[in-house]
């Protein structure tokens, strides 16, 4: 048991950056290409999404029906869509639907699931026995069936999809956060301030909780990817975002499917970039849990 | 010499040939016909719903009294069902109807007039709290009687042209009259009729099957051994299991890429009849919420569709056509083109249109960039592609508009309850016919699929003075008055664009003919399968 915390202390210094984080940005490229790779296709989504209104050569809304189906070309570089809409500006928007509801989804899942499996890890007994039957009962359903049922009892829009990509969330970060709270729940500080008369709120809440956070934070960023894939899915059947929001998933559905062969653009820009997105926050996922998981960084 | 060898060689040809085609036309017996339905039904409730996603998998299990004649391409002719022959008196204010005997319901009992009545006092005379849709057709009928067991009479209060065309309702299931005495709700969760087929089972978000019904009162039909509809919201769904020969048909209508696809695969496997629809798509403004109280604001949203350009674009992707009032285009009541583009919404010059659109959200006080939510169903065609239209021509009005898509099973449950802004609603007739078209615009207290829950007195007087006309002139301009007040002066409600229908469908299925309404010739007892 005592092996871990001082693997953690060693490899924490060894992994410090020294010459600030334009160093520790190098040293993250050199040590995890793959990772880096992953880190700027992020950081290039969230640019392309915080700067949308400047970038997007149209209003991404704006119908044109003389200009409906149009091929790839000078003035529509993506083409357009059935009702004449600019593809890449809708794709530039899409991805701002993208990331506010995977950081939504994943913040949402990450904070709840966080929370139960502290407090499951925490009371133990018969709380965290029936807690984690429960979690057991969540895990029985495949993502999208979960994700499906909420949204067909709350029903469709932004914010319901965030709730309902969420929801699967929840479960499988509070699994991974009791795991690491059970060795926090033995530390002599949490002992301590037990010992203090706290109650279990501040104790789970400012005492265990943060001391978790490593594989919070590695959840977070790999629900991230998988968040934005299940909307993609969900719009995709007519359950997640409506028209005429700017989103992946809803791009790929409708006139896109029907008109596949005639006007293959419409499908496979958004396509491509629901993939890039993914790709890219498992890389990062990825390296980012190479980075912080103490027995891989000492492999 | 030759010519008299060809002309013999001809006749010999035609002689064999006729054989032939006369086999190729007989119908044949047996096989399961498999189709999608894009909505599933609210309940089992004929009377109640309103639906073709209740028709479809549910018409098969029950007669109507009378039908619509199911090879009459118009979808106007009567014909005889439960009742085989009816008289009208000579002031016409009685029908009789004279029914078949040997009628039997599923569970064995005998079918008489005592259900027919049961029956239509449930539509006509629902008592409070059951839920009836098509009440305010009847509003002439002052009772239904039963004198013998096989005659059933109508009396009415005042002689009415439509009366009959409102008996060939495909909703009006003639149900049990004493399940309806034990439980008149009964009908909602349950399925027993006198239909040529028997239910077996309903797996709710996947499939209704039907095993033909061995007693069925039509001796030789139904040809089919039984029938599955599958639930599936997805028209890329529906149009691959038609291409993969999966499903024989979707009664409800594909699009003209999908026609055209299916069309490429598959050749001569598939068949395609088309029609126009009577069906329209309009949006419900609720005069509960403000600001849509207020008729400017209704006009306003009106006057900023471009209506003559979305029929042009619209037309190639989706199942809408021709722009149109309240009646079909082209059907004897139906407005000209050119009286039409003199309605609020209908002008011809857009930009004018919308000038007067924002002058008037102006005058009643809507800001700029006023936000607020259109309620749409989640069926995807033709829902989806008319709301991307009206929403982008509502911000060039400068409105902005977020659309909630509920889901079809659910989405009159949520509109009954009026919590929503606006709406999209449907106009689809069984038959062509103003009584029975314009009807749905009605004061909420006359009609309870009033969803927009508007009181006009005026309006209900005009249907009345058009219902009552047994001059068709004069009944035209009355009914042009209605549209005039409906759709301009009140605008109580918005249309979009008529639908065209197109049906491709496998060429092994016979014995059905499409017509302008998808709620039509579902009963399938004529539907055969050639393999």
């Amino acid at each position: 048991m005592s092996a871990t915390p001082q693997t953690v202390e060693e490899s924490g210094s060894a992994a410090e950056p020294r010459g600030g984080w334009m160093d520790a940005v190098g040293s993250f490229v050199r040590q995890r290409p793959l990772g880096a790779i992953g880190a700027a296709i992020i950081l290039l989504m969230m640019v392309v999404a915080a700067s949308a209104d400047l970038l997007a050569p149209y209003d991404p809304l704006a119908t044109d029906y003389g200009a409906m189906l149009r091929s790839p070309g000078g003035h529509h570089w993506l083409g357009t869509d059935a009702f004449g809409r600019d593809v890449l500006s809708r794709m530039i928007y899409g991805s701002r639907t993208a990331l506010m509801v995977g950081l939504g989804a994943s913040f949402l899942g990450a904070t709840f699931g966080s929370i139960i499996g502290v407090a499951s890890a925490y009371f133990g007994g018969r709380v965290d026995l029936f807690v984690q039957r429960v979690m057991d009962v969540f895990f029985a359903f495949p993502v999208i069936i979960l994700a499906l049922a909420v949204v067909s009892i709350l029903g469709t829009g932004v914010g319901n999809v965030i709730l309902a990509i969420a929801t699967p969330m929840v479960p499988r970060c509070a699994r991974v956060v009791r795991s690491s709270a059970l060795s926090v729940r033995e530390m002599p500080y949490v002992d301590a301030a037990r010992a203090a008369g706290f109650g279990h709120r501040r104790i789970i809440l400012r005492h265990m909780l943060p001391n978790v956070m490593a594989p919070i934070l590695i959840m977070a960023t790999a629900f991230l990817g998988e968040a934005i894939l299940l909307e993609a899915s969900l719009s995709f059947l007519g359950l997640g975002v409506n028209e005429p929001t700017a989103a992946w998933g809803l791009m790929l559905r409708g006139a896109a499917v029907e008109f596949a062969e005639s006007a293959p653009w419409m499908a496979f820009f958004p396509g491509l970039a629901i993939s890039l997105a993914v790709f890219g926050f498992n890389l990062f996922g990825d390296s980012l849990r190479d980075a912080l998981d103490p027995r891989l960084r000492t492999q | 010499m030759s010519k008299i060898r060809r002309l013999l060689a001809l006749v010999a040809i035609a002689g064999l040939a006729i054989p032939v085609v006369a086999e190729a036309q007989q119908p044949r017996s047996g096989g399961e016909l498999v189709f999608p339905v894009p909505s599933e039904p609210p309940s089992y409730d004929g009377h109640r719903e309103e639906t073709f996603g209740l028709i479809h998998p549910i018409a098969p299990f029950y007669n109507t009294l009378l039908r619509v004649d199911p090879t009459d391409p118009g979808g106007t002719k009567p014909a005889a069902s439960l009742a085989e022959s009816w008289t009208v008196s000579p002031d016409g204010k009685s029908y009789t109807f004279k029914l078949r005997t040997g009628v039997k319901f599923h569970d064995g009992s005998e079918m008489t007039s005592k259900d027919v009545k049961a029956s239509y006092d449930k539509i006509i005379f629902p008592p409070a709290g059951v839920g009836s849709s098509r009440k305010g057709q009847y509003v002439d009928v002052e009772a239904v009687e039963a004198p013998d067991a096989t005659t059933v009479r109508f009396r009415l209060k005042f002689a009415s042209g439509s009366f009959l065309a409102s008996l060939l309702s495909p909703y009006n299931f003639i149900y049990k009259a004493d399940i309806l005495a034990k439980d008149i709700n009964w009908y909602e969760k349950n399925i027993m009729g006198t239909g040529p087929f028997t239910f077996v089972e309903h797996v709710k978000g996947s499939h209704v099957v039907g095993r033909k019904f061995a007693g069925y009162w039509d001796k030789g039909k139904p040809y089919l051994d039984g029938f599955r509809a599958i639930f599936m919201r997805d028209s890329a769904a529906q149009v691959a299991a038609v291409r993969s020969e999966r499903a024989h048909i979707q009664f409800r209508g594909f699009t003209p890429k999908d026609r055209d696809n299916l069309k490429a695969a598959l050749g001569d496997k598939i068949t395609v009849q088309e029609s126009p629809w009577d069906c329209i798509l309009m949006v419900g403004f609720n005069h509960n919420k403000k600001p849509f109280d207020d008729k400017r604001v209704r006009r306003a949203l009106t006057l900023a569709l471009d209506r003559y350009e979305g029929s042009k674009a619209l037309s190639q992707i989706a199942i809408v056509k021709t722009v149109a009032g309240v009646q079909v285009p082209g059907t004897p009541f139906a407005t000209p083109p050119e009286e039409l583009a003199k309605l609020a919404g209908y002008w011809p010059d857009i930009e004018k249109s919308r000038a007067e659109a924002r002058r008037l959200l102006k005058e009643a006080g809507v800001p700029e960039g006023f936000s607020f939510v259109f309620t749409n169903r989640g069926t995807p065609m033709p829902y989806e592609p008319l709301a991307v239209w009206m929403i982008d021509s509502w911000r060039k009005i400068g409105l902005n508009v977020t659309q909630n898509v509920v889901e079809s099973a659910g989405y009159y449950g949520v509109i009954r309850k009026g919590d929503q802004q606006m709406h999209m609603d449907f106009q689809c007739g069984y038959i062509v016919e103003p009584d029975l078209d314009i009807y749905k615009f009605l004061s909420v207290e006359r009609n309870p699929a009033n969803y927009g829950f508007y009181k006009d007195p005026v309006l209900d007087e005009l249907y009345d003075k058009q219902s009552r006309s047994t001059n068709p002139e004069e009944r035209k301009k009355i009914v042009r008055q209605f549209e005039k007040r409906l759709l301009d002066e009140e605008a109580h409600y918005l249309m979009t664009l008529q639908w065209h229908r197109i049906i491709p469908h496998s060429s092994k299925l016979h014995g059905w003919q499409v017509t302008p309404s998808h709620y039509l010739n579902n009963t399938l007892d004529t539907v055969w399968l050639s393999q």
